[in-house]
């Protein structure tokens, strides 16, 4: 019997893997999707949010604690587990050493993010690459996989893991390390989530997955069936406003929409709804998808005229084009007239100062709500464009509740084998909001830890039994 | 408006235009960023005319590496295959600036079985002629090759074709550079350009661990092989001209003995030349699939081919000098070199002659000012 077997392909799961083989411990690694698509939506990943007192190879200046700890708070609103939180970030300050030890490469921030340089490592070529180096190290030490293996139900015995069942064939193992993501490609999951709103609309019929289509979220809704203790929201998200042209699945970071702060956003009535000044795109890059969840049809549009051009990242898809505002309008098929208000009352309300689309400029609006506080200024010179959004879910924040030692708790009372990393545990530290790579902080540190924790229980009962 | 530059339009082949789409998801992604310079090359633009595609399409060293890393690369619906793409262009861009430009056509049609049969035709050829002086199986006096092929009859052949050769790619790379508009080359610039092409640069993965060959693990062997290639063939051209010092400077005729200067370098360029392509080729077998254009195969195999034939015969043609075997092994090294020259302009060598152009214009490129200002 194996020792440690690990449900999952990505970031996480390697992760305990690797640890769990280090340990000494002999590991099974079963992943849901084919070779060409393993590894989940790690491959969409690229960096890794670091905490650091001094600058450290690829990261400048410093990133303490507290502040790592304190732009957490803010994101997530206080819904956040402070324990794990801070063992996530302190466990990325000294992670990336032992990432290079298994062939992850970093290097200094891409030129379209080079606000992140101080706060992110960047990885060399980006999250496939690393996934690739992963696999590599894995079968080098002596990790099996197998792939299209999709577990659907555990056997398990008094909060203890017994084996893992993927139809008919069964994988029995000391302990188990769940980390098969979350359901954000369960379509069924997210519209029973989301719900009817008040205009009748299922929302989630209009979301859009921006990663894997193999996170289906079965084994940790069976888990949640079995009696695990759970934590967050089904709605939570990590979800951001992406073109709505992206395809169903694995559109990953080019169909982001970056020209947000540099326009205007309206809704399928033609009317602002929120202020697209209010902060960087990246650093407001989460609120946009729930915003334009809200919005009727689940659609918006990001409208933006010349001198925006150049100044944002090159969109994937040409955006809708015409040479005045009333013609792009008709274009986009708004109402011209309740469009044509909308853009008159806010170019008339934008009190230029000095535009740098690099700082948070003096360029803002008076006496308009909603307001922009940055970056406002007239759109007055043609080409217009025109980009549509959808919300574009990227991972789920629903997950299973845990400890640091990555345990799976029934009733509040932490399994002695079964273990989990990775999306399905993340809304521990993260139960709202997000921030640029630290997804891969918390996958990487509780992937580790549970890779120990699985090895260590699975070698106890080695001795033992 | 961004787009202050004035571009003619030139209507985009096939190729181009896939370079063009792809090229557009790249520049929305940018993950392979620290790969190589035709990212960084590619953030300056936001979108990509032909000029620009044959550019970058020459800037590619094809190694790989995104291809490996691309999260958008097949079974992905966007299909994206960057190295593919390039591969294309750059066997467009060689027959498009070929000079005379009706002898374009000939990359096509420079296949391993034509460079070899050229090589054995010519080489035949001189057999024949040979024979006829009735001395093909015969030791020569001390070695001396001038007695079986006189140096004036050598040198009319081969002056002539060397001369063109120049010529012909000279001209090529001209064309090519008029039409991609670097700019001023500075010193430094030029100096950079230099050293990356002589460092193979852009084939270290960005992390010095090398490029991708058969999988998606990194290997230096390509890097290694073609610095054994090319400074084989830079030590053995070093060696000919050397040679022909002493003939004409100090009035010094072949044959040199094993320790002068001109059997020396020839001996380790053969040596080193015939490692290179040897493994060269070894990885263009090994090769995954999808990396590069697999309709150019054959010209890169010809090549490879007729580089190892001309080095491993040069090698052949010292060892069996004091023997009957003389005639016989000058006929087929000096086929092998009439083949590999004729085929020069174009066959896979223009490949250097295009690379070391656009490596110059990244050089000059990034020392001007980026108009595309994305970052935050």
């Amino acid at each position: 019997m194996v020792d440690v077997l690990v449900v999952g392909g990505g970031n996480a799961a390697l992760c305990a893997a690797l640890m769990a083989r280090e340990a000494g411990a002999s590991v099974l690694m079963l992943e849901a999707a084919p070779r060409e698509w393993r590894g989940g939506n790690s491959p969409h990943v690229r960096n890794l949010r670091c905490m650091h007192d001094a600058p450290q190879d690829v990261l400048v200046e410093a990133y303490p604690e507290e502040e790592f700890w304190q732009d957490l708070l803010k994101v997530t609103g206080g819904k956040t587990d402070e324990h794990l939180a801070r063992l996530a970030i302190r466990a990325s300050s000294s992670c990336r050493d032992w990432m290079r030890s298994h062939g992850v490469r970093f290097q200094p921030s891409l030129s379209g993010a080079l606000h992140t340089a101080r706060t992110n490592a960047f990885f060399m070529g980006g999250g496939k690459a690393l996934v690739n180096a992963y696999y590599r190290s894995a079968e080098r030490l002596g990790v099996t996989v197998r792939y299209e293996t999709p577990i659907d139900r555990l056997e398990l015995q008094d909060g203890r893991f017994v084996a893992a069942c993927a139809g008919e064939r069964r994988f029995a193992a000391k302990a188990c390390v769940l980390a098969a993501g979350g359901f954000e490609s369960n379509r069924e999951w997210l519209r029973e989530a989301w719900g009817q709103n008040a205009r009748g609309e299922w929302p989630a019929d209009n979301f859009l997955i921006r990663g894997s289509r193999f996170n289906r979220g079965v084994l940790l809704k069976h888990l949640i069936d079995c009696g695990a203790d759970a934590i967050g929201d089904p709605t939570q998200a990590h979800m951001v406003a992406i073109d709505a042209r992206a395809p169903l699945y694995d559109g990953g970071i080019c169909t982001r929409i970056d020209c947000v702060s540099l326009g205007v956003v309206v809704n399928r009535e033609a009317k602002r709804f929120y202020d697209e000044g209010e902060d960087f795109w990246p650093k407001r890059y989460a609120i946009w998808g729930r915003l334009v969840a809200q919005q009727p049809g689940q659609i918006a549009w990001s409208i933006i005229d010349a001198k925006a051009v150049g100044r944002f990242m090159p969109p994937v898809f040409p955006g809708v084009r015409a040479d005045s505002l009333p013609e792009l309008a008709r274009q986009l098929g708004l109402d011209e007239a309740t469009f044509m208000r909308t853009l008159e009352a806010y170019n008339a309300a934008c009190r230029a100062g000095t535009f740098d689309h690099t700082v948070l400029d003096d360029c803002h609006t008076e006496g308009l709500t909603p307001a922009k506080t940055h970056w406002a200024l007239p759109l007055d010179t043609p080409p217009f464009h025109g980009y549509a959004l959808k919300p574009g879910v990227t991972f789920t924040y629903l997950g299973l509740k845990t400890n640091e030692h990555a345990a799976v708790h029934f009733d509040g009372t932490p399994s002695g084998n079964l273990f989990v990393a990775g999306e399905m545990m993340a809304g521990n530290v993260l139960g709202q909001g997000y921030t640029a790579g630290v997804g891969m902080s918390i996958g990487t540190a509780f992937g580790r830890i549970a890779g120990t924790s699985a090895a260590r229980a699975a070698l106890r009962e080695r001795v033992h039994g | 408006m961004a787009e202050g530059r004035v571009i003619p339009i030139v209507p985009l082949s096939a190729a181009q235009a896939e370079v063009d789409r792809v090229l557009t998801i790249c520049n929305a992604c940018r993950y392979c960023e620290g790969f190589c310079a035709v990212f960084p090359a590619m953030t300056r633009r936001l979108s990509f005319p032909a000029a620009d595609v044959d550019y970058l399409a020459n800037l590619c060293h094809n190694c790989g590496a995104c291809l490996h890393a691309c999260q958008y690369a097949p079974p992905h619906e966007f299909a994206v295959n960057v190295p593919q793409a390039m591969a294309r262009v750059r066997g467009e861009t060689y027959a498009g600036h070929a000079w005379p430009r009706a002898l374009g056509v000939l990359y096509q049609r420079n296949g391993l079985v034509l460079s070899l049969a050229l090589a054995s035709g010519l080489a035949l050829f001189l057999v024949l002629a040979v024979m006829r002086e009735g001395g093909f199986w015969q030791r020569v006096d001390g070695g001396n090759f001038y007695a079986v092929f006189p140096h004036g009859l050598m040198v009319s052949l081969f002056a002539p074709v060397f001369a063109f050769v120049v010529l012909a790619l000279a001209m090529a790379v001209r064309h090519f550079w008029r039409g991609i508009s670097p700019g001023e080359a500075s010193g430094p610039a030029v100096g950079e350009a230099a050293r990356d092409a002589l460092r193979l640069r852009y084939l270290d993965g960005g992390h010095g661990e090398g490029c991708n060959e058969a999988d998606d693990r990194y290997t230096l062997a390509r890097r290694r092989f073609h610095h054994f290639t090319f400074y084989g063939f830079l030590l053995c051209f070093a060696a000919t001209c050397v040679a022909t010092l002493y003939h004409y400077l100090f009035g010094w005729p072949a044959p040199y003995g094993v320790t002068s200067l001109p059997k020396l370098l020839g001996i380790t360029g053969g040596v080193s030349l015939v490692i290179g392509t040897a493994g060269l080729g070894w990885l263009n077998l090994k090769r995954h699939p999808t990396h590069g254009d697999v309709a150019q195969r054959p010209m890169d195999r010809g090549f490879i081919a007729l580089l190892f034939l001309t080095a491993s015969s040069g090698l052949v043609l010292m060892l069996v000098r004091s023997t009957a075997a003389l005639p016989l092994a000058l006929c087929v090294h000096l086929g092998a070199v009439m083949a590999l020259f004729l085929t020069l302009p174009y066959g896979k060598f223009a490949h250097g002659v295009f690379r070391v152009a656009a490596l110059l214009k990244w050089a000059i490129e990034k020392r001007q000012p980026n108009t595309v200002g994305v970052g935050e």
